[in-house]
């Protein structure tokens, strides 16, 4: 039983993290109906973001507190990512955007490709470790909870909260809505429809990027390689949740995760990403909607 | 006769390689109801789409003020206060009522809302009973009204209603009509409307104007298109054939 819950807090963690980046994959479907397959290595850059200012205070600066430090790494990577995804979103993905549908997805994985290996130039093709930040651990009724889990679930916690507002509760967040409802619309009404994208873009980047720092934080080591697996588990998340579905988002980052942990911990590890895969086919075959997704009919 | 509040001047619209309007003039004063009678597929809703710049026309000018907006993105166009009950209604399915009004009153980011969210629900009242519905869950009349409603929620100087009695019952469709009618008489409001219910339309409009295969073919004051006996009998007397 205790080792039952043990594995929950660890797949919680771990879901948190994929919810984070999942929200960005289903937001920028939601409002122009592409898979941004650039979004995990945004993660990824994040990641990287947050190592560089890390290491910078750490020559720098001795003896920086600990919250000071997470603080400035994840400000940081929210705005290398949210600058990137802007400028890639405006570069590549805009002009193509009254053009065949596969032409933005094939662009997508080529701004995939040229970020991680601009990634393996720049900062070197090896594991890139950092010394544990946090490492205090608790014993709670015999089930471990380490404090970077603890920070995880309530960094995760407060920024969907703050996320959940704007969308709905904003003006911004309802120019968003109306946008991925009919974009056409929107601009009758006076919306930026351009500007409302870009924002999606950068507010789904900038999540992608506390979830980079959490990894980082969590596993304490990032590569160049880090935005593809995380990257295609998220994608995953959103598609289980039901891609488009903010709630489905988070709720499938979740379900991976503890699926993955619960997999390692009862199966055989070796075979966790095969298992959490197997699961995007399943749905896509079975359940294409998703959990929290709407079946395609509406629109009168 | 002072300047028009909206001019369009020889204006051209393409689909692709298709042209959907062929040369069309059309003036619309302060103050005034106008509205554009046509069949199917004459061109109207372009007409109306062309002048909110989605889609902008190849030739021609439409002017608004005086100041020349065919080449202004949609939503600057909607800034100027033209704002549009668009074909098809187009509500946003997933927001309900209340948020869909909110929608249209952004421009001015809520600050007069409460003001007119009672104004209108004094127009349409079935929309205070429905307003925290779904907007796609309404019936038709009710989608319709939601799209008059939400927008004379933006304060417009230029009311753009494309077929606002589409699919509706006579009742509702006089109710609309007299609500347009009280709109233009107590706060000047400017409406052009596009029509297929052309005896109605004209009845309610100062000035009318015929379209045929994306060209303005006839144009008068409502009476006299009315007693016209080329548009009695290919719009009015039609349905009796």
């Amino acid at each position: 039983m205790e080792y039952f819950v043990q594995q929950l807090v660890n797949g919680l963690t771990l879901g948190s993290i994929y919810g984070m980046i999942a929200i960005g994959y289903t937001m920028v479907y939601g409002i122009i109906g592409m898979i941004n397959f650039a979004h995990g290595d945004i993660f990824m850059l994040g990641g990287f973001a947050a190592l560089i200012v890390f290491l910078l205070l750490t020559t720098f600066i001795a003896g920086v507190p600990v919250v000071l430090a997470l603080l400035l790494m994840m400000v940081v990577a929210m705005l290398t990512a949210g600058l990137w995804n802007w400028t890639i979103e405006k570069v590549a993905y805009r002009p193509l955007r009254g053009s065949f549908r596969l032409a933005p997805l094939i662009t997508a994985i080529g701004m995939s490709i040229a970020l991680s290996n601009f990634i393996q130039v720049t900062q070197g093709p090896r594991n890139k470790p950092i010394p544990p930040l946090v490492s205090s651990v608790y014993d709670v009724f015999g089930i471990t909870i380490s404090l970077k889990q603890i920070i995880i679930i309530i960094i995760t916690a407060v920024l969907l909260s703050i996320f959940w507002y704007i969308v709905n509760k904003t003006p911004l967040g309802r120019a968003q809505r109306a946008t991925e409802q009919d974009r056409k619309m929107a601009a009758l009404l006076g919306v930026d429809v351009d500007r409302t994208i870009s924002v999606t873009f950068i507010m789904g980047a900038a999540l992608a990027a506390v979830a980079g720092t959490m990894y980082l934080m969590y596993y304490g080591v990032v590569v160049f390689t880090d935005g593809f697996v995380p990257g295609v588990k998220a994608f995953t998340a959103a598609v289980l949740g039901g891609i488009g579905s903010l709630p489905g988002a988070v709720l499938g980052g979740l379900l991976i995760g503890l699926i993955e942990s619960l997999w390692s911990a009862y199966f055989t590890i070796d075979y966790k990403d095969v298992a959490t895969f197997s699961i995007l086919a399943i749905v896509l075959i079975f359940k294409p909607s998703g959990i929290l997704g709407r079946p395609e009919v509406e629109k009168v | 006769m002072s300047a028009p509040l909206l001019q369009v001047k020889a204006v051209e619209t393409y689909y692709g390689n298709i042209r959907a309007l062929n040369g069309v003039d059309v003036e619309v004063h302060r103050g005034e109801i106008v509205c554009l009678i046509g069949a199917n597929g004459a061109g109207k809703s372009t007409l109306m789409m062309t002048i909110c710049g989605s889609p902008q026309a190849r030739t021609g000018a439409v002017m608004f003020e005086g100041e020349e907006i065919t080449r202004m993105p949609t939503h600057e166009i909607a800034r100027l206060r033209i704002a549009q009950s668009p074909e098809g209604r187009r509500i946003f399915p997933r927001m309900t009522v209340f948020e869909n009004l909110q929608m249209g009153a952004s421009l001015d980011n809520l600050k007069y809302f409460n003001e007119d969210v009672e104004k209108v629900f004094t127009l349409f009242p079935r929309l205070k009973e429905r307003q925290a519905q779904r907007g796609g869950t309404l019936s038709g009349g009710e989608q319709q009204m939601l799209s008059i409603a939400r927008a004379l929620m933006a304060r417009p100087k230029l009311l753009l209603l494309d077929e606002p009695s589409l699919g509706l019952a006579p009742l509702i469709v006089k109710g609309i009509f007299e609500a347009i009618k009280k709109l233009n008489k107590e706060e000047g409001l400017t409406v052009f409307l596009v029509e297929q219910n052309a005896f109605g339309a004209l009845k309610l409009s100062d000035r009318g104007y015929v379209m045929v295969n994306g060209r303005v073919t006839m144009s008068g004051s409502g009476k006299e298109l009315l007693a016209n006996p080329e548009v009695r009998a290919a719009y009015l007397e039609g349905g009796r054939h």
